[in-house]
């Protein structure tokens, strides 16, 4: 018979050796995967799959910057999240304010100094994104309407819009894409810092992870909003406005998923397509929720997550596998690190007493 | 007794919740046509000592026999096969079922399936125990006491031979609860075995014929309730001396003046039932107010009215800023209504439902209301600490520290947190609701207390009780509601509990009006 107990709390240290010791078993079960379905030699593979995220310093800065892009969206579902208000239309949000930031570039490019284009095309991006998180906060504080497919839906929504424009910005005719905006003047492109022209958006993203945590943790807003996700009758009971927080925290939770969309197309892509988010809007989710909403945490799997994704590409590379075989170790790997909460939460605890017990019955 | 052979041995129990050690090495015996309460304080593991008897949790160590032999109960229905039956504090019906149809659901029985068989099956139990049911009444036509009954009935319908009850009385009327206690001594008179689970001593001396007390989830001792007196009980409930007298300091009456003045107040709900009909009194400084009713009969809907909380159909509230000035309340901002120092300490049944966040820690629930104060952006959670650790010294909070989640509390203690809370906020209303809900002698002391004194400082205290020995001995005005109509207000000194119950039940107490 197996019962499941609830544990008496664990020593910080033990909980983090546990969760080191189960990574270096996943590692294990992976590399013993990897050569019973490949015949490769598993070391070499981790090897390739750390040459692909570390190999130089070009590799070491790409990782960087995709960690800091997936961050950003993590960080900006949270506060809705916090709220147990499941922000799903982050991928949409992205969108709107990368859309918006494009529109800037491509309508205001020749017309504006850099400095004053950089800052339209800033709050532009911010409002679409808020504006995009806002209509669906505004049904589910008005009319308690569901929020997951309110928010899944409106990314539809985004697509099709940027759909729309990408043809009419078309350029060359008849191309179908974009291209790149501004090739010649860099209008509107993030500047260059540090002599590195990802370094920007790694330090506007750690300013804000540094923001974030202040702000779920410390401020009032904060803590109004983890109030009105516990429980909504508590919050009206002491007063809080609960449908002003729901649109307040999406608002802003939009507004940094177009901060991130706006960080996509100026500081990285300098195009828009209808695909510029990338998913991230729902691997933030993964995030998100790996790091128990914790913004600190969240750096560390936004990394992880970002690790394995470059690393299961360069492994499909070089060695000629299909790109799934990464994403096989990448869940793997997952898989291991969620278990290992409950384990951590609780303990299995298997009772003999139960069959001497039977066995005592039979007897009588 | 003790060459008798136990239906029920337990040896040695022990279970924990993490690192909340809930049961620690209990060991007891029950016997065959016996009623047992199982007595203790709240978080006493008592609760929890039943349910691994009935099944719902396992224990970590330890050995339950029946009649003997030594058994392990996984599930509730292992329960069942050993003929232990639980009747737990919220009921498991289904609303839209007949009681009959409620008896047999989950029932494997050979054959085919014939109603009209079990109603008559039902019917049989009712009448040779004398339960007053109707087996083909829908549940949700029943008031809470039938509801009881039918729970009682269905144990007994699948075979039960031992009958676990998780504190029967804490719904019922003073009537109801003689009904029940009849009904169960009948059950002992045909050899079943009846254990009780309760911190009310009358009851414990009224009904039981042992009594074994537990504290802090360790057993301390057994009492042939006979023999036993209320104070004795007490004492090894709480582990020391304490007084069973609740204090009424007479009201001052010097600056008595009215605060709270509530005219032909009517509410109903969203489906558009009447909760309150037409009611109208005074509150005044420096007095508490007692509320008294069935559950049900308006008492949250009257509290919520007052604190902002509950729309109102027709009416007025009155609030007396002094003598001069008067606020209405109806309409007003929940904010504003506490703000001018109205504060509602409501507890509800799951008790964590309103006014406090169960995942938050003791510090965070303090500053609830406070938060907002000051124009920084960031919240001041130093106060709020402050005040935790004083709620936790003053009011005896057992807790692990103040930054324990509140719902890792054991229910009493969420309690006083709640409490302690609203009284901090310096209140000149003080509307309170269940204070005592649940909670054990000990600590129902405490509360008293503190309302006595928030009494003694002029606040007009509003306290919607159970327990009517309590509503007798602690308020100095009763007012009875019955199905949303004030059936009277009486004066707590002079009153009795059959007075109170006969208006509980009847709009003005019969033939009194």
């Amino acid at each position: 018979m197996i019962h499941v107990v609830k544990r008496k709390d664990m020593p910080l240290v033990q909980a983090l050796a546990i969760r080191f010791g189960i990574i270096v078993f996943a590692l294990v079960v992976c590399g013993v995967i990897t050569a019973l379905a490949t015949g490769l030699n598993p070391i070499a593979v981790y090897g390739t799959m750390i040459q692909g995220s570390f190999g130089s310093p070009r590799k070491v800065w790409i990782l960087l910057q995709q960690v800091a892009l997936l961050l950003c969206v993590s960080l900006a579902l949270t506060p809705a999240f916090r709220m147990k208000f499941w922000n799903l239309g982050g991928e949409g949000q992205v969108l709107a304010g990368g859309f918006a930031a494009a529109a800037c570039m491509i309508c205001l490019g020749d017309k504006l100094p850099n400095a004053a284009l950089l800052a339209v095309m800033f709050v532009a991006s911010i409002a679409a994104g808020a504006l995009w998180a806002a209509i669906p906060a505004f049904f589910k504080a008005k009319f308690n309407t569901n929020e997951t497919l309110f928010t899944l839906m409106m990314n539809y929504v985004a697509i099709q819009i940027v759909a729309y424009f990408v043809i009419v910005w078309e350029n060359p005719k008849g191309s179908g894409t974009i291209g790149i905006i501004n090739q010649k003047s860099e209008a509107g492109w993030l500047p260059v810092v540090g002599g590195n022209k990802y370094m920007l958006i790694v330090i506007l993203v750690a300013l804000l992870t540094i923001a974030m945590y202040v702000y779920l943790n410390y401020s009032k807003h904060g803590y109004e909003l983890a109030v009105v996700g516990e429980s909504p009758s508590t919050a009206r009971y002491v007063g809080i406005k609960v449908d002003r927080v729901i649109v307040r925290t999406l608002i802003l939770s939009g507004a940094i998923c177009g901060f991130a969309g706006m960080l996509l197309v100026a500081g990285s892509a300098h195009t828009l397509t209808t695909s510029i988010a990338a998913g991230r809007g729902f691997t933030a989710v993964m995030v998100a929720w790996l790091a128990k909403f914790n913004p600190a945490v969240m750096v560390g799997s936004s990394f992880l997550l970002e690790f394995m994704g470059s690393g299961a590409g360069e492994i499909a590379t070089t060695y000629g596998l299909n790109q799934s075989f990464g994403d096989i170790l990448a869940g793997i790997i997952l898989f291991f690190i969620i278990g290992t909460e409950f384990f951590i939460t609780y303990r299995i605890v298997f009772s003999k007493k139960q069959k001497a017990s039977e066995k005592e019955q039979g007897n009588v | 007794m003790s060459e008798k052979q136990p239906a029920v041995s337990l040896r040695n129990i022990s279970k924990s919740f993490g690192p909340i050690q809930a049961n620690n090495n209990v060991s007891l015996d029950i016997y065959r046509g016996e009623i047992l309460a199982l007595l203790g304080e709240n978080g006493s593991g008592k609760t929890t000592l039943m349910n691994m008897l009935s099944g719902i949790y396992y224990p970590d160590s330890g050995q339950i026999s029946i009649d003997g032999k030594p058994v392990s109960i996984g599930s509730p229905r292992d329960a069942f096969e050993y003929g232990i039956g639980m009747i737990h504090q919220h009921f498991k019906l289904v609303n839209v079922f007949t009681a009959t149809q409620n008896i047999v659901l989950g029932l494997k029985e050979k054959g085919r399936f014939d109603l009209a068989a079990a109603a008559e099956k039902v019917k049989q139990i009712c009448d040779d125990y004398g339960f007053d049911v109707d087996p083909n009444q829908k549940v949700y036509d029943m008031s809470v006491s039938q509801k009881q009954t039918v729970e009682i009935v269905k144990q007994l319908y699948r075979g039960a031979e031992i009958l676990i009850l998780d504190e029967p009385t804490a719904v019922l009327t003073p009537q109801e609860t003689d009904k029940l206690f009849a009904v169960l001594r009948n059950m002992r008179d045909d050899g079943k075995t009846v254990v009780i689970i309760t911190h009310k001593l009358n009851e414990v001396k009224d009904i039981s014929d042992r009594v074994v007390v537990l504290r802090k989830g360790e057993y301390v001792g057994e009492l042939v309730t006979s023999e036993a007196t209320t104070q004795e009980m007490t004492n090894m409930m709480v582990g020391r001396q304490i007084l069973l007298n609740i204090d009424r300091p007479d009201p001052e009456m010097k600056y008595r003046m009215e605060r709270i003045r509530v005219k032909n107040l009517t509410v109903k709900n969203r489906e558009g039932v009447t909760k309150l009909d037409d009611v109208s009194f005074v509150a005044y400084t420096g007095e508490i107010l007692g509320i008294a009713g069935i559950s049900g009969s308006g008492q949250k809907e009257l509290l919520e009215a007052i604190a902002g909380l509950q729309p109102v159909d027709s009416g007025s509230i009155e609030y007396n800023v002094d003598n001069e000035q008067v606020e209405q309340l109806i309409g007003m901002d929940p904010l504003k209504i506490a703000d001018m120092g109205v504060v509602l300490s409501f507890v509800p049944e799951d008790r964590l439902g309103m006014g406090l966040v169960g995942s938050m820690d003791l510090t965070d629930n303090m500053m609830l209301r406070s938060f907002r104060r000051g124009t920084s952006p960031l919240a001041d959670r130093k106060e709020p600490k402050h005040l935790a650790e004083l709620v936790v010294e003053e009011l005896e909070v057992s807790t692990p520290s103040v930054s324990t989640p509140v719902s890792k509390l054991s229910g009493g203690n969420v309690q006083k947190v709640l409490v302690g809370r609203e009284i901090a906020a310096a209140p000149t209303v003080l509307l309170s609701a269940y204070a005592v809900r649940g909670l054990d002698v000990n600590s129902s002391y405490v509360i008293y207390d503190l309302l006595n004194r928030q009494k003694g400082n002029g606040v007009a205290v509003i306290y919607v009780g159970e327990d009517l020995d309590v509503l007798l001995e602690l308020c100095d005005r009763i007012l009875v509601l019955c199905g949303g109509k004030v059936s009277g207000i009486v004066d707590g000194r002079t009153t009795t509990k059959n007075e109170v119950g006969l208006m509980m039940t009847k709009l003005g107490g019969g033939e009194d009006q």
